[in-house]
């Protein structure tokens, strides 16, 4: 069968299934629409949030990242893992606790302040906002690649999509679609891995073949893979090659950075109890860790196909010619995301590292390497081709990534409407407004977010990839803390948490933009983006960690100044503190 | 709320989540990054120990301290008498 046909059968078939589930699961309050009315089985809310947080990034881009560098990208492993535990321990079972709908919500109402509440819903909006922007671009990648149609078109299905089931059903809608939305995500992604494991080291279980040996070289595959990137100049695969303080900064901004993101966190609103809470975030960390273990199999096997199909006789003998690439180059090519240069005319590819050559690079002259273009995002998309397998597998992938893209970009816009609907209309401007009017509200918001999504698709600002460490910094620096400090500091008071908020906000924004331009603009930096240029080495990337330290001090020496919490929202946190009544929070 | 007060039984909470984090940090920041080279001499599958930290063992061990504190708070909180 026709390979368009079978992309067309696989993301059509995903397509139905989710708008299917979008007329069972139809809102009909706002507990519904913002919560799913509290009912979510645990395991169930897990698989959904694994769907929820496992974006584009993490199914498109994290593999290839991982292949590109190896040991030094294991930040994103860990980093995207370990935040789970601090949601466990330190966020989710309380904010389920308090019973509140959104994030703002609780900081709004812990803090007594309106100020607070605002300074909240302004970070939650920035935070989601970029992120949303990585999805659709995401979504539109996938769909020009496997579908050929233009971005816009592609961009036009996917919205009308997330709009059927996020507008109709809230996140009652949202829930079940993500859980559809994991089984596809999580199969489309194991499949390919399995068969690529088998055919490189006979072991079914990528997790495991990762350690295993090596057919056809006979010793372990990581080693013939350092073999082979060294033999070409480039640095070894399990080596560290950064800056080791960077490194743990980095990793422990994604840490803090995942347990602040708001799109995450309300997923724990959805489940009956607190303890359903501590239950859920071990699921969806078990549900993650499916995908997450088998990433960097992918990556580094993936990276020894690509360099075997390059140099089919080893760097010693020939290397592929420009008339035999396979099919799957001549695809990517036709992306503009994958790209060669015959330098030195003689119709051979040469690949290897032109900053460190070869001595053979030397002695025959080469004019440098002759793949100018490979990005990242390739890797998992092409994985199926790369490694020759049948049609129906490359259909999966598509339905995948569309899977990956669209399910975070649903809780992204949930996140942002209510919002908008729950903090600004209803706490803000008209606390009056009836459960009807809130739930018109929050559907308006939506189909609004929904808009701004496809626009922003449709018009990715140039800085779509600097953009998503803003998200996660601001996310540890401003959120983060305040959350912890609601919930661990029974004196914090309002204008502890609204500096220490200000403070994280501002100095991770100031940070980012004194390195990587104003607004992400090209040449507005007023620092060159080099390590000797960085505050005590720190990379912008890593300021989230900071960010949230000074947070915390700021906080904490504004308490020092002022007065403690009033009396009875310290009785509030004491409450928030005990499982026992969460039942009674349900509609407040 | 049974014999025992709200202050002990957060005091106990407060308790396991330090043993946690202490254990999450050592194994991700520690084994995985900062004490690497220590764990340079124990080879598995064609690298080290700390490698297998950095891009699995993290991640499994991650998952086992989740369970046993949900197992934990589940038993704390029937002691004290908070449970739903």
């Amino acid at each position: 069968m026709d390979q368009y046909i079978l992309n067309l059968i696989f993301v059509g078939g995903s397509f139905a299934l989710y708008v299917g589930i979008a007329i069972w699961a139809r809102a009909g309050s706002t507990a519904d629409f913002y919560a799913a009315s509290r009912g979510v089985n645990p395991v169930v809310n897990g698989a959904a949030t694994a769907a929820d947080w496992m974006s584009a990034a993490s199914f498109i881009s994290m593999a290839g990242l991982i292949a590109a560098v190896g040991y030094g990208n294991s930040t994103f492993l860990m980093g995207w893992t370990g935040g789970y535990v601090l949601l466990a321990m330190l966020l989710a079972p309380y904010l389920r606790k308090f019973g509140r709908f959104t994030v703002p919500d609780f900081i709004g109402d812990r803090f007594y302040s309106q100020t607070a509440r605002l300074v909240a819903v302004i970070s939650l909006l920035i935070i989601s906002v970029t992120y949303v922007i990585g999805q659709m671009t995401g979504a539109a990648v996938a769909f020009s690649r496997f579908l050929e149609v233009d971005n816009t078109t592609g961009l036009f299905i996917a919205s009308g999509v997330v709009f059927i089931y996020a507008v109709l059903g809230g996140m009652k809608g949202i829930t079940y679609t993500q859980l559809a939305q994991y089984c596809v995500l999580i199969v489309a992604y194991t499949i390919p891995a399995v068969f690529i494991s088998m055919q490189l080291t006979g072991n079914p279980l990528p997790q495991l073949g990762l350690w295993s040996t090596h057919t056809a070289s006979g010793q372990p595959l990581l080693t013939t893979l350092n073999e082979v990137l060294m033999d070409l100049g480039f640095n070894d695969y399990t080596g560290n090659h950064g800056s080791t303080f960077n490194m743990v900064l980095f990793t422990m901004s994604l840490m803090v950075g995942t347990a602040g993101l708001p799109h995450v966190i309300i997923r724990f609103f959805t489940v009956p109890r607190v303890a359903d809470a501590r239950t859920s975030a071990g699921w969806a960390l078990v549900f993650i860790a499916l995908l997450y273990t088998v990433a960097p199999a992918v990556g580094a096997m993936a990276r020894l196909n690509i360099i075997t199909t390059l140099w089919p006789q080893g760097i010693e003998g020939e290397p592929l010619a420009f008339d035999e690439k396979p099919d799957w180059m001549l695809n990517w090519e036709r992306t503009g995301l994958l790209r060669f240069e015959d330098k030195n005319g003689d119709g051979l590819i040469q690949y290897y590292n032109q900053n460190n050559p070869p001595a053979r690079a030397i002695e025959e002259g080469w004019e440098g390497n002759e793949m100018v273009l490979f990005n990242n995002d390739i890797l998992v998309l092409a994985n199926p081709e790369i490694a020759q397998l049948p049609g129906w597998v490359i259909g999966l992938i598509a339905a995948g990534g569309l899977a990956a893209a669209l399910s975070t970009a649903a809780g992204l816009l949930l996140a942002i409407s209510s919002a908008v609907s729950h903090d600004l209309i209803k706490k803000m401007i008209n606390p009056g407004i009836s459960e009807k009017g809130e739930l018109l509200a929050a559907r308006i918001s939506m189909a609004f977010a929904i808009a701004l999504a496809t626009w922003l698709g449709l018009n990715p600002p140039g800085f779509a990839a600097q953009v998503v460490a803003l998200a996660f910094g601001l996310a540890a620096a401003s959120l983060f803390p305040a959350i912890m400090l609601g919930i661990f500091s029974k004196k914090m008071n309002s204008t502890g948490a609204i500096v220490g908020m200000l403070v994280g906000l501002l100095s991770t924004v100031l940070y980012i933009f004194t390195y990587l331009g104003w607004f992400f603009i090209p040449g507005t930096n007023m620092l060159p983006n080099t390590p000797d240029n960085w505050l005590f080495g720190i990379s912008p990337l890593s300021f989230g960690t900071v960010g949230a330290i000074l947070n915390f001090l700021a906080a904490w020496i504004t308490l020092k100044m002022t007065t403690e919490a009033p009396a009875e929202i310290q009785e509030l946190v004491e409450s928030i503190r005990v499982p026992k009544g969460a039942g009674a929070a349900v509609d407040h | 709320m049974s014999d025992k007060s709200t202050d002990d039984y957060w005091k106990a909470n407060v308790r396991i989540i330090t043993i946690c984090m202490v254990i999450w940090a050592l194994v991700s920041f520690g084994f995985g990054i900062v004490f690497r080279p220590l764990l340079a001499g124990i080879p598995i599958g064609g690298t080290d120990l700390g490698f297998w930290f950095a891009q699995q063992g993290s991640m499994l061990t991650f998952i086992v301290l989740i369970f046993y504190y949900r197992s934990y708070m589940n038993k704390l909180d029937k002691e004290f008498g908070v449970e739903e």
